[in-house]
């Protein structure tokens, strides 16, 4: 099989998975999910999962940690986020700031 | 005109603000090496904001298939406490509207119906189905947008669209840092993960932080106020 395919698989298996994840909620007993060692421990992946994201995608280039433009673009989001700016525009800012760097020669 | 019901403003302005952000999802997707079809299939079957980005931020950083569906799932895992949540208000439920009902039961929509008053059962499913229909259908057609956007683009770091993936996740965590232990998490985990990078294969150092998850959930909270919602 192709990289292509293989990826075709992992989006169906992950929309499978999504699904069923959300239908067990859906279907269980409600004492199951009651459990609050479960609970804690679903909140904090979530936490965990989207900071490693983040620093990965921010602060990484490969195998490599390093600091470019997007250290400027992420650090403009922190701020807007801090100032309580919509989802979107704390997107495309970062982008305007990390773009905008690189046209200047920097990172 | 007939004024909307308060939890059907709310499924529809929701609705326009989160479908928005699905721009930057669609342009990401291309710009991790995904096609239009692939992207539009992620927007369509898995359908969850935090798993789409991880998934398409583990091929980018030259992640497996494999750990992209593992990391998209798990950061789907809180979607399955929603419909417990939920089911004082919506059960009981059978067949096709049950699965209907799990294909939209994501953070947004178990915000608003939550959000309706608990003794208004009417109001709270209301709120789920207006807001889960509506999300779904402006995610999906602003993905096919952000897509075509994001196909039109060369270099993608030329546009900063890789600062703007690390912005989208750094906008979804934002909210659950409420709590100190959040924070604490969060920090550990962002640096086991870049300490991770250079020794393991990509994908698996976003994975291996969620050990961390279970050794801080493991234990009981001094006090409620801090365990993240």
């Amino acid at each position: 099989m192709t990289p292509y395919l293989w990826t075709w698989v992992a989006i169906v298996a992950a929309g499978v998975l999504a699904w069923a994840t959300k239908f067990a909620g859906h279907v269980v007993p409600e004492s199951w999910l009651e459990n609050p060692r479960v609970h804690r421990i679903a909140a904090f992946v979530t936490v965990a999962l989207l900071a490693a994201l983040f620093a990965v995608q921010a602060f990484t280039s490969g195998p490599s940690v390093v600091l470019d433009a997007r250290v400027a673009g992420v650090a403009v989001a922190a701020v807007l986020l801090w100032r309580r700016a919509p989802f979107i525009v704390v997107v495309a800012a970062a982008a305007a700031v990390a773009a905008g760097l690189r046209l200047l020669g920097w990172g | 005109m007939p004024r909307l019901s308060p939890a059907r403003q709310q499924a529809v302005s929701v609705s326009v603000a989160t479908g928005a952000y699905a721009i930057s999802f669609g342009a990401l997707s291309i710009a991790a090496g995904l096609d239009l079809w692939q992207t539009m299939a992620l927007s369509l079957l898995v359908f969850s904001g935090g798993s789409q980005f991880a998934f398409v931020g583990v091929i980018a950083a030259g992640g497996t298939a494999a750990a992209a569906v593992v990391t998209s799932t798990f950061l789907g895992l809180r979607n399955g406490f929603y419909g417990v949540g939920l089911a004082p208000a919506m059960r009981p439920m059978h067949g096709m509207r049950r699965a209907w009902a799990a294909q939209v039961t994501i953070d947004e929509s178990t915000a608003v119906a939550l959000a309706q008053p608990a003794d208004d059962q009417p109001a709270r499913r209301e709120g789920f189905w207006w807001t889960g229909v509506g999300v779904f259908l402006a995610w999906n057609a602003i993905t096919v947008v952000g897509a075509l956007l994001g196909s039109r683009i060369g270099d993608p770091a030329q546009w900063g669209l890789d600062a703007a993936a690390a912005a989208a996740f750094l906008g979804l965590l934002w909210p659950r840092l409420a709590s100190r232990p959040a924070q604490a998490v969060a920090a550990a985990s962002a640096v086991l993960a870049l300490a991770l990078t250079p020794v393991l294969p990509a994908g698996l150092p976003i994975l291996a932080a969620a050990v961390v998850a279970v050794a801080v959930g493991w234990r009981p909270p001094a006090s409620t106020q801090e365990v993240p919602e």
